[in-house]
């Protein structure tokens, strides 16, 4: 075990990763089990919001990882435009559409939420605008890996879009958050009820700890998802490779 | 870099109709939102900065793949990019060169198209004032969409997905100046908001550019 960067060699890659994903898939599904059995079926209703206080179990940790994932996506850009290693980027491009998803799950959940609770499925929330700007960078970003054909261009202009795009992430975020304030004031009515959700803090521990293994369930879910994704697109190229090669002999 | 620019603003105005198309498009959206959301005044008035602002964004994005898709297919790009001007001195005047013939001059059609939306007489000023600030951000940030999308075939739709949630806090901070001054409110806040993105993105962003078209030309 001599250091993390033996990793960027995609067969020790593939192998490793061969070995630790039936560990991180059980982990997880049992995390999700339990903490979703847990918190659906054993913690009491809310006094004030019923039953649909348990959307949090989805919700909050989708959300949780929705944003987790793009920090990972640009860490793994920098790491391919500093040191070119070819897994960090494909493991970009693996974490973008599951990133994605967890953006939907958050979104649909917190309207499904916000129905019973704000009497609306949307509102132009602060937090409601920036994830769904955040569901657009994240579609770009697919889209441009989708569009070029040559591997390293698209690596390349992915990584520089994803630099980019986080910087304009978060000037979306702070605009969006001075863009409401000042626009109307009714609703923050709306946002001291996300608010009481959102931060972990003010949850009693009832619900507390079955939040805790369910965010623990997502994050595995998600590198568990990562791995396969990016062991799958090492082995489809290869397979290219030799394809490739085949036809050249 | 002054030849350059004096280049693509004489290609611009000569070549084929792309100059003024922008400004029609511009003033048709106008034209358009009334029978959108009907004809009443008051209403009209209250989201004429914000429709101001956001047909401007339209017409903006609808000449960018004209900034460098040209000079990419008949090769004068390659030819730049050998020349001892530096790639990041040259995006920056294509951002320049079209800002000059799409942003400008909607810039000074804008308050025309206010009459049209029956906008506040104290908006007038303020919409004139944060389009001038705002509009080269846009051409900014849409040559670096242009940059990224180049070498792709039918890169126009992909640019429009890449280049419009990069456009969110220009447009955000941009339409509440045009906003707040329609309604009479003090707008020094989203002014120096609007003024520094433009100044930041001028000053940075032709860096990644640069470096995406080097990457496209490689």
């Amino acid at each position: 075990m001599a250091s993390i960067w033996e990793y960027a060699n995609p067969v020790k890659f593939v192998r490793t990763a061969d070995r630790v994903l039936p560990w991180l898939s059980g982990l997880s599904l049992t995390a999700l089990v339990v903490g979703l059995v847990w918190g659906f079926f054993f913690t009491p209703d809310d006094y004030r919001q019923g039953a649909t206080v348990k959307i949090i179990y989805l919700h909050v940790p989708a959300a949780l990882m929705a944003i987790n994932a793009w920090l990972m996506m640009l860490v793994t850009s920098l790491i391919w435009i500093v040191r070119r290693h070819h897994v960090s980027a494909l493991a970009a491009r693996a974490a973008a559409p599951v990133g994605a998803l967890f953006t939907v799950i958050a979104l649909v959940t917190g309207a499904i939420w916000g129905q019973p609770m704000w009497g609306t499925w949307w509102a132009w929330d602060p937090r409601l605008t920036s994830f769904l700007i955040l569901f657009l960078f994240y579609l770009g970003y697919m889209a441009l890996w989708g569009a070029i054909e040559n591997d390293d261009t698209a690596a390349d202009l992915t990584s520089i879009l994803c630099l980019v795009g986080s910087v304009f992430a978060i000037l979306s975020r702070y605009a969006v958050n001075f863009w409401n304030q000042g626009l109307h004031q009714g609703a923050s009515v709306m946002r001291a009820g996300a608010l009481a959700g959102d931060t972990a803090e003010r949850v009693s521990n009832v619900y507390a700890v079955p939040l805790f293994i369910c965010m623990a369930g997502f994050a595995l879910l998600f590198l568990a998802l990562v791995l396969l994704r990016t062991q799958t697109e090492i082995r489809a190229r290869r397979m290219r490779a030799l394809l490739m090669r085949e036809r050249m002999a | 870099m002054i030849a350059l620019l004096l280049r693509d603003l004489r290609l611009a105005v000569r070549a084929g109709g792309g100059f003024g198309l922008g400004l029609v498009f511009f003033l048709i959206v106008t034209v358009l939102v009334p029978f959108g959301v009907g004809p009443q005044t008051d209403l009209l008035s209250r989201i004429a900065p914000g429709v101001l602002w956001v047909g401007a964004l339209l017409a903006c994005l609808l000449s960018l793949d004209r900034i460098l898709a040209l000079d990419w297919e008949d090769g004068s790009l390659d030819l730049l990019a050998t020349a001892p001007l530096p790639m990041e001195g040259i995006v920056s005047v294509k951002a320049l060169a079209h800002w000059i013939t799409t942003g400008l001059p909607l810039v000074f059609i804008a308050p025309m198209l206010g009459v049209l939306l029956s906008l506040p007489l104290e908006g007038y000023v303020w919409v004139l004032v944060s389009l001038l600030l705002g509009t080269p951000a846009l051409s900014v940030i849409g040559t670096f969409g242009a940059a990224l999308t180049v070498g792709l075939k039918r890169g126009g739709l992909l640019m429009s997905l890449l280049v419009l949630p990069l456009y969110v806090p220009t447009l955000i901070f941009g339409a509440e100046v045009a906003r707040r001054g329609a309604d009479g409110l003090a707008v020094a806040t989203p002014l120096a908001m609007l003024a520094g993105i433009s100044f930041g993105v001028m000053a940075l962003l032709p860096f990644a550019s640069a470096a995406v078209l080097r990457i496209n030309l490689r």
